[in-house]
């Protein structure tokens, strides 16, 4: 079992990410995270899955999302150089005795406070995985109210070009 | 074809006129509240005739039917909510077969949809498993593109059922009309030629082997490709089988075919399958029931080429080490050029010798002196008497191995059954779609009393449209296939597979207007038949009484070995 980050390219069409989700689920591959947005031409959608399986399952999964009519194209990202990022927002307490601290882990982490109230700050941190995942364990885990996480989306490095 | 481009037609005129573009003959269907409009359509015209089943599922059968004996789409037309999902096991059926079908669901009206809706479900959804591509159409102006593209997509790459989910109010609207002359799909573009360098080295394997096999399925059915499988294997010179969907790919009497082979596969096909050392797999997919155990069937080594236009076919439950994708005509027509350039055959007269013996093993005989019909007789007089010629469908259980053991099929689109799902309640409804696409031909039907049950009704289907089946039940009051199971695995305990008060078959079939013959004994087998076969006209439901105990051999239990066969002599 190791993890891959595969890239689709998409028709934009009502239904295209439910056969997407669905191929996964019928077949019982995992799925770590899925996400979708329309790319510059709004015609097509660009979708980033991370799983993980064996080489056989995910020659598999790649086969299985090609024979799919509204795929234009599969990518295991995982196969070459790659950047990955993934975005959170967080929201923790942080009344007057622990702005300071809560502050300074954030400069740390290369994260910003996009809201502000009288006892909370949002974070919004942007990152691989891991490096989200080290914030949330950096932080007192009792000053968390809330996270929410895009998923990863992924890019090849240099020349390493999707598209149509 | 007069085009009415700038004609405002309504979207039941639409889809109509879609059929009619198509060359469609037969819509199998059954009317309700969704599809009104396209009905009152079809009753305006008479290019596209309508064929009204009794449940539709037997609309999805039928037109599966018509499809496989044909190789064009068949078409059926079902209302929205029950009259969908009535149809969902006969196109997940011709899903699992890959047949090319268009199903037109009728739909609720676009602002009811998502509102629980009377006859409302969510068919795109309920479907999408179970098809090659759905639509659902919001707008008329997509109508006729998005038919186009339907029929395009069931007939072009793997084919498979699409289904086409049309709102009531989009049939009531207009639009100007102008039926695409041609689809382009960026997403879409199967291939066809095969790659050169796998060819080249698919030959060179080929030529090497010292005791190869040839192993074909519903891909060289469904692909009209059995002309040069045909010159292939006799250019080569290699044994060949088929699995249960490839039957009549290549002809059965040949002496280079070795029979079916998987779960209930002759001993030589299995042994042979075991045993090779290079392995031509054509339209193929090494399916559990074909292979058994993959971990056991990889213990013998051998170097395997594997032809599919399905790339996802490929090194699925087995790693090959020549994937050719690509029509599988195209690619045997490549592949037998480059093997004639070559020249000279490999010898493999110690393998044929070792098939020889294999073969000695007779893995097919049974008792002939049994004062009780036994099944497999039945379906061998039945062979004698059509002269090999008729169209067989069938249901599922051990009469469909014994269709398949012992009816000797010589031509392809001749054997018509579900090997994928393993529907009963297939055979009849099939039939009727293969008697209305081949007219006068022979068409039989092989069928259980239990599975036979599962679409009776379209007893009536076969009354109004005159088709002139022969119905040839081998009646063992038992789920045989579930029996044979119990029996084998189940320490003799036989659950719920005694099928007990049974109706008189032959009084249900006179009921419904169709002559019926019991028959329980071996000497009445043949005559019965002759006489059933001289009714041109007739339909003639054939109630033979069978040995309740006879099970199909050679069997390999799951999850065994394909060469870990029980015999009948082991017994």
């Amino acid at each position: 079992m190791s993890r891959h980050i595969i890239s689709v390219l998409l028709e934009n069409e009502a239904g295209a990410l439910s056969r997407v989700s669905g191929l996964f689920s019928a077949r019982a591959y995992n799925i770590e995270s899925l996400t979708v947005a329309p790319t510059e031409d709004p015609s097509m959608s660009r979708m980033t899955i991370v799983t993980a399986g064996s080489e056989d399952v995910v020659e598999q999964i790649t086969k299985q999302l090609n024979k799919l009519v509204e795929v234009v194209k599969v990518v295991d990202l995982s196969e070459a150089e790659h950047i990955e990022r993934e975005m959170m927002l967080i929201k923790v307490r942080a009344g007057v005795k622990e702005r300071e601290d809560m502050k300074r882990m954030a400069d740390i982490f290369r994260a910003h406070v996009i809201d502000v109230s009288d006892n909370t700050y949002t974070i919004e941190l942007t990152g691989d995985g891991r490096k989200l995942d080290a914030f949330i364990q950096a932080l007192d885990q009792g000053a968390i109210l809330e996270t929410v996480r895009t998923g990863a989306c992924g890019i090849g490095r240099g020349n390493r070009i999707l598209r149509v | 074809m007069d085009r009415v481009k700038g004609v405002a037609l309504t979207g039941a005129e639409i889809v109509v006129r879609c059929l009619q573009e198509e060359g469609v003959e037969y819509v199998f269907g059954y009317p309700g509240g969704a599809v009104l409009f396209i009905y009152d359509e079809l009753f305006k015209q008479d290019k596209v005739k309508h064929v009204l089943v009794r449940h539709e599922q037997g609309a999805a059968h039928a037109a599966d039917g018509y499809s496989r004996s044909s190789n064009k789409v068949g078409v059926c037309l079902v209302t929205s909510g029950p009259g969908v999902t009535n149809a969902v096991t006969g196109i997940a059926t011709a899903y699992m077969d890959s047949i090319p079908m268009v199903i037109i669901s009728g739909q609720v009206p676009t602002p009811a949809i998502g509102l629980d809706a009377f006859q409302e479900v969510d068919t795109v959804g309920i479907t999408r498993p179970c098809v090659k591509h759905n639509f659902l159409v919001k707008n008329v102006k997509d109508l006729a593109g998005t038919m186009k593209k339907a029929f395009y997509l069931a007939q072009t790459g793997r084919p498979g059922p699409v289904l086409v989910d049309i709102p009531k109010d989009v049939t009531m609207q207009s639009c100007e009309f102008a039926y695409p002359e041609a689809v382009s799909m960026r997403s879409y573009n199967p291939v066809r030629k095969g790659h050169a360098g796998q060819l080249r080295k698919a030959a060179q394997l080929l030529l090497g082997a010292k005791r190869p096999m040839i192993y074909t399925g519903g891909g060289v059915i469904l692909s009209d490709a059995a002309k040069q499988l045909n010159e292939i294997v006799k250019l080569l010179g290699f044994p060949c089988t088929s699995t249960l969907m490839g039957l009549g790919g290549f002809p059965a009497s040949d002496p280079q075919f070795l029979g079916m082979l998987g779960m209930h596969g002759t001993y030589e096909a299995n042994m042979a399958m075991q045993n090779c050392d290079v392995l031509l797999a054509i339209g193929a997919r090494f399916d559990d029931r074909v292979i058994g155990n993959p971990a056991h069937f990889a213990q013998n080594p051998r170097k395997i080429i594997h032809i599919d236009i399905d790339p996802s076919s490929i090194s699925k439950r087995v790693r090959v080490d020549v994937p050719i994708v690509g029509h599988v005509p195209d690619v045997l027509q490549d592949l037998t050029r480059l093997l004639s350039a070559e020249g000279a055959k490999p010898d493999i007269a110690s393998w044929w010798k070792q098939i020889g013996d294999w073969r000695a093993r007779d893995c097919l005989k049974y008792d002939r002196n049994s004062k009780i019909i036994k099944p497999q007789f039945v379906i061998e007089k039945l062979y004698e008497v059509t002269q090999g010629d008729a169209f067989i469908t069938s249901d599922v259980g051990q009469h469909q191995m014994w269709a398949a053991q012992f009816y000797k099929f010589e031509k392809p689109r001749r054997w018509i059954n579900s090997g994928g799902l393993g529907t009963m309640g297939f055979g009849l409804p099939a039939a009727m779609g293969v008697q209305l696409v081949n007219p006068g031909a022979t068409v039989a039907c092989v069928t259980g009393e239990s599975s036979i049950q599962m679409c009776l009704q379209e007893l009536s289907t076969c009354k109004q449209y005159r088709l002139p089946i022969k119905i040839v039940n081998l009646n063992n009051r038992y789920m045989g296939m579930v029996r044979q199971w119990q029996e084998f695995f189940h320490g003799n305990r036989y659950s719920q597979s005694y099928m007990d008060a049974l109706p008189d078959f032959v009084k249900l079939a006179e009921g419904y207007g169709h002559r019926g013959v019991l028959i329980d004994k071996p000497a009445d087998v043949e005559p019965a038949l002759r006489d059933a076969f001289k009714r041109k006209d007739e339909l003639v439901f054939l109630d033979f009484i069978t040995d309740q105990t006879e099970n199909v051999y050679p069997m390999v239990p799951g999850g065994k070995g394909i060469s870990e066969m029980i015999l009948a002599e082991d017994l």
